[in-house]
């Protein structure tokens, strides 16, 4: 069986789902315990994800590689589009669009993002258990919360619409009955994991945050 | 009397792409031709034809187009009229707003004018083997029948006329992809759904699963808008995902 591009853009498409958008939800239910339960849960989260183990393995081979393939496939994909929206501006045409518009802008975000927070990590200047007062830190500075508010929209767009088309291509949704519904389905998603990214990141913002003097750690 | 001296003024304003060979530079010229009731846009050509001068009054070369049928069905005069790629036969001059613009189909090669070559659709008709064979050294009996049902769903496909449209349409049929185009992977439903066809399903999957197969539909769903006759493009290629996916699963486990 040869390998060609038939092969590597399905592995592309696998790898969105799984692992990279499940990372994607179960990174928002960390997040979203900021909101939910204050610093102490949050920091409780992070200390179990960090009790896992062979923890590095399991972000270098179920996040970092999965991810870097499919940011760079999909770089390439989103670079032999010809957009025509202005001729043809059907929905799903803009989607199409935003689909690349998103992955681009997802891309640049979580670069930014991973090395102004995991990087520290491996850099010695946080460990994980400050890591509430570092996203204290970001949040709290205008500029960086509207560039994270852009890239967690991005990302969360990116997901729901990449599912809805990944149902497409693996030829679940078939008919145009199953496309429109699986349209409402995973936009109805976009926007309450839009909501949930964005009261998480709000939730840094509380001066509970600043410091971890009252936080028990395990 | 008036009637017929307004009638006779008006005018139908046409801006046409031309080019005068595949390698040279594409460029515009302004036509003003006088109206007849019922035109279409090839009428309006064939006038162009009958007097080739520009809306300014100087002399040109007549606009060089294909078309054949006249009646939608062969796909010959296929363009892009007013934004939109369709054939310029059912392009009524009364429906269209002017001045009309007219162009070629750039996603394929130009050869001149408004002609062009839509080579590589028979070529991916060809790859995708969309024919069933039945020829043989000796007499195979009449083959499976096949469900009214089935035939009637099969036919909304062969209506298929490589007009080519949905290879325009598609933002992922271009020069920097290899993408075989939503045409052609119908073409690979109708003949799989078919009893005979059936037959040889696995070696039109197979052509699908190849360099610039089905991974290069992006999901824009243009195809399926634009297609003059209505076929339903878009469930042709979720359902050939679904065969092709299938075929992948039983391929590596050896089934």
């Amino acid at each position: 069986m040869s390998v060609n591009s038939y092969y590597y853009r399905k592995l592309h498409s696998l790898l969105g789902v799984i692992p990279v958008g499940l990372f994607l939800i179960e990174h928002l239910l960390t997040n979203y315990t900021a909101f939910k339960e204050g610093q102490q849960g949050f920091v409780d989260q992070v200390q179990w994800i960090h009790s896992l183990p062979l923890v590095l393995g399991l972000e270098i081979f179920f996040i970092w590689l999965p991810l870097l393939y499919h940011a760079v496939y999909g770089l390439y994909v989103a670079y032999t589009a010809r957009n025509n929206t202005s001729n043809f501006g059907y929905f799903r045409n803009w989607m199409f669009r935003l689909q690349r518009f998103t992955g681009v802008i997802t891309f640049l975000f979580v670069a930014w993002h991973f090395f102004n927070t995991r990087f520290q990590v491996t850099l010695g200047h946080v460990t994980e258990t400050t890591l509430g007062p570092l996203m204290h830190g970001i949040a709290t500075q205008p500029v960086y919360f509207a560039l994270y508010v852009i890239g967690v929209i991005a990302a969360t767009f990116h997901f729901s619409n990449g599912m809805w088309s990944f149902l497409v291509s693996w030829g679940v949704t078939v008919g145009p009955r199953a496309q429109r519904v699986s349209t409402y389905v995973w936009m109805a998603v976009f926007v309450i994991m839009t909501i949930m990214f964005i009261l998480s990141l709000t939730a840094f913002t509380d001066p509970s945050f600043q410091d971890t003097s009252n936080i028990k750690f395990k | 009397m008036a009637e017929t001296a307004t009638a006779a003024k008006k005018t139908v304003k046409l801006i046409v792409t031309r080019q005068d060979s595949p390698e040279s530079k594409p460029y515009t010229e302004e036509f003003e031709i006088p109206y007849r009731p019922n035109m279409n846009v090839i009428s309006a050509l064939m006038e162009i034809q009958r007097n080739p001068k520009k809306a300014d009054g100087s002399p040109t070369t007549p606009v060089c187009w294909e078309s054949n049928c006249l009646e939608e069905v062969c796909g010959a005069c296929s363009m892009v009229i007013n934004g939109k790629p369709r054939q310029a036969c059912s392009a009524l001059i009364d429906k269209l707003e002017q001045p009309v613009r007219v162009a070629p189909m750039s996603t394929f090669p130009v050869q001149r004018d408004l002609v062009i070559d839509r080579g590589r659709m028979f070529h991916a008709l060809k790859k995708v083997k969309a024919w069933i064979p039945i020829d043989g050294t000796y007499d195979l009996g009449p083959g499976p029948r096949m469900a009214e049902a089935k035939r009637q769903e099969a036919y909304e496909l062969a209506r298929c006329m490589t007009c080519g449209v949905c290879l325009e349409a598609c933002p992922n049929v271009n020069d920097k992809t290899s993408f075989i185009g939503p045409a052609a992977i119908s073409q690979v439903r109708l003949f799989n759904s078919h009893p005979t066809g059936e037959m040889n399903a696995h070696e039109r999957l197979e052509a699908l699963m190849e360099d610039g197969g089905i991974e290069g539909c992006g999901n824009s769903q243009n195809c399926v808008r634009a297609c003059p006759k209505g076929i339903p493009l878009t469930t042709s290629i979720a359902e050939m995902n679904r065969a092709t996916t299938k075929h992948l699963f039983k391929r590596w486990l050896g089934m």
